[in-house]
């Protein structure tokens, strides 16, 4: 009788024990396809993150790399873009040129390649003569950081670091000029 | 006079030399660039790129993805293979630039490892369950067996349906 009992319990704890491997390995899941499922941030404080500029692509800020948080009290305009990415081609010569408008303006362009080959990338940057902050997104850990779907997609982040508008297509000359007057008038 | 001639077949001399050396200098450049693997077959390329995904498909590998950048990154597997760079690194090289997640089997380490090990973990805690279940509804049974056939009261109803059904007869 005591043999039945002590059977029974060993067997209750080997259940108890699968049971929680599998709610576990059920949660495990759970946060996966929760995190595959999240959508850009479009509010809020901007992820933080830093970016190893490419050789001769720090903007003029004189560092290799570049924190966003160290950026904190100008307006910061990040733009996930890639070399074979076509509409990322038709926004480039719009976004140089209002870098260039507004760099002296407290505004500061940060450009992220997003799974670029580096020779494509600097040959990309060389051909749209593009002046402003730009680096790779080495080991890919900055995007899924913001859930980019794609490129191109630009964040703006005002003056207190937060998420002030987004954007997942290319982008026009008129939008991002509201955009950052808006931003800078705050 | 056979002074400037001497001159002039030795200078003669030098420049054969000269231009033999040059030859052969260049012979073993183009040599060595050859060894390195200056013309590396699709086939090589194509054998380093199925062990990577495309950096913007779902799961597709590199090898057989048509998109821009996949192209891109098989042209720089090939620039790098042609270097002399052995596949190994060609991988490596990826893995550290773009993450774990570029390769076509997830390595056993890290985080990564869960997606090794968890399913076997579900499988064996869901066959646990199963044999904890099976094992304790077989135990009922045979005791609810075991309780109905030493019964007095069971006896009494079998005895009496065996009189009842006597009677009919």
């Amino acid at each position: 009788m005591n043999d039945t009992v002590a059977k029974r319990q060993t067997g209750s704890v080997w259940l108890i024990v699968a049971l929680l491997v599998v709610v576990g390995f059920v949660l495990v899941l759970a946060f996966a396809l929760r995190a595959r499922n999240a959508t850009q941030p479009t509010s809020g404080a901007a992820p933080d993150f830093t970016l190893q500029v490419y050789p001769g692509y720090d903007g003029g800020l004189g560092k290799p790399q570049i924190k966003l948080s160290d950026l904190r009290g100008q307006v910061v305009f990040i733009n996930f873009w890639a070399s074979w990415c076509v509409p990322c081609r038709d926004e480039q010569p719009v976004l140089e040129k209002v870098w260039k408008q507004y760099r002296s303006k407290g505004v500061v362009f940060v450009g992220i390649g997003y799974v670029d080959t580096e020779p494509a990338a600097l040959q990309y940057l060389k051909d749209f003569s593009v002046t402003y902050p730009n680096g790779p997104d080495l080991g890919v850990k900055i995007a899924p950081k913001y859930h980019i779907q794609g490129v191109p997609e630009s964040f703006l982040v005002d003056r207190q670091g937060n998420i002030v508008w987004f954007k997942i297509a290319p982008i026009s000359e008129a939008e991002l000029i509201a955009q950052l007057n808006q931003a800078l008038a705050k | 006079m056979q002074e400037a001639r001497r001159k002039m077949q030795v200078a003669g001399g030098r420049l054969v030399i000269t231009l033999w050396v040059g030859v052969l200098a260049s012979l073993l450049i183009v040599g060595a660039v050859a060894a390195q693997g200056g013309t590396v077959t699709d086939d090589q390329v194509n054998a380093v790129a199925k062990k990577l995904n495309c950096p913007v498909c779902e799961n597709v590998p590199l090898d057989v993805c048509e998109t821009q950048a996949c192209a891109q990154w098989r042209d720089l597997i090939r620039q790098k293979l042609a270097t002399g760079e052995k596949p190994e690194q060609v991988i490596a090289y990826f893995r550290d630039t773009y993450g774990d997640r570029v390769l076509q089997e997830p390595p056993l380490s890290g985080f990564t490892a869960l997606i090794w090990i968890l399913p076997f973990v579900g499988l064996v805690a869901g066959v646990a369950i199963l044999v904890v279940v099976l094992r304790r509804m077989t135990a009922r049974s045979v005791a609810v067996d075991a309780t109905t056939e030493a019964s007095p009261v069971a006896d009494e109803y079998r005895q009496r349906l065996e009189r009842e059904l006597e009677e009919i007869k």
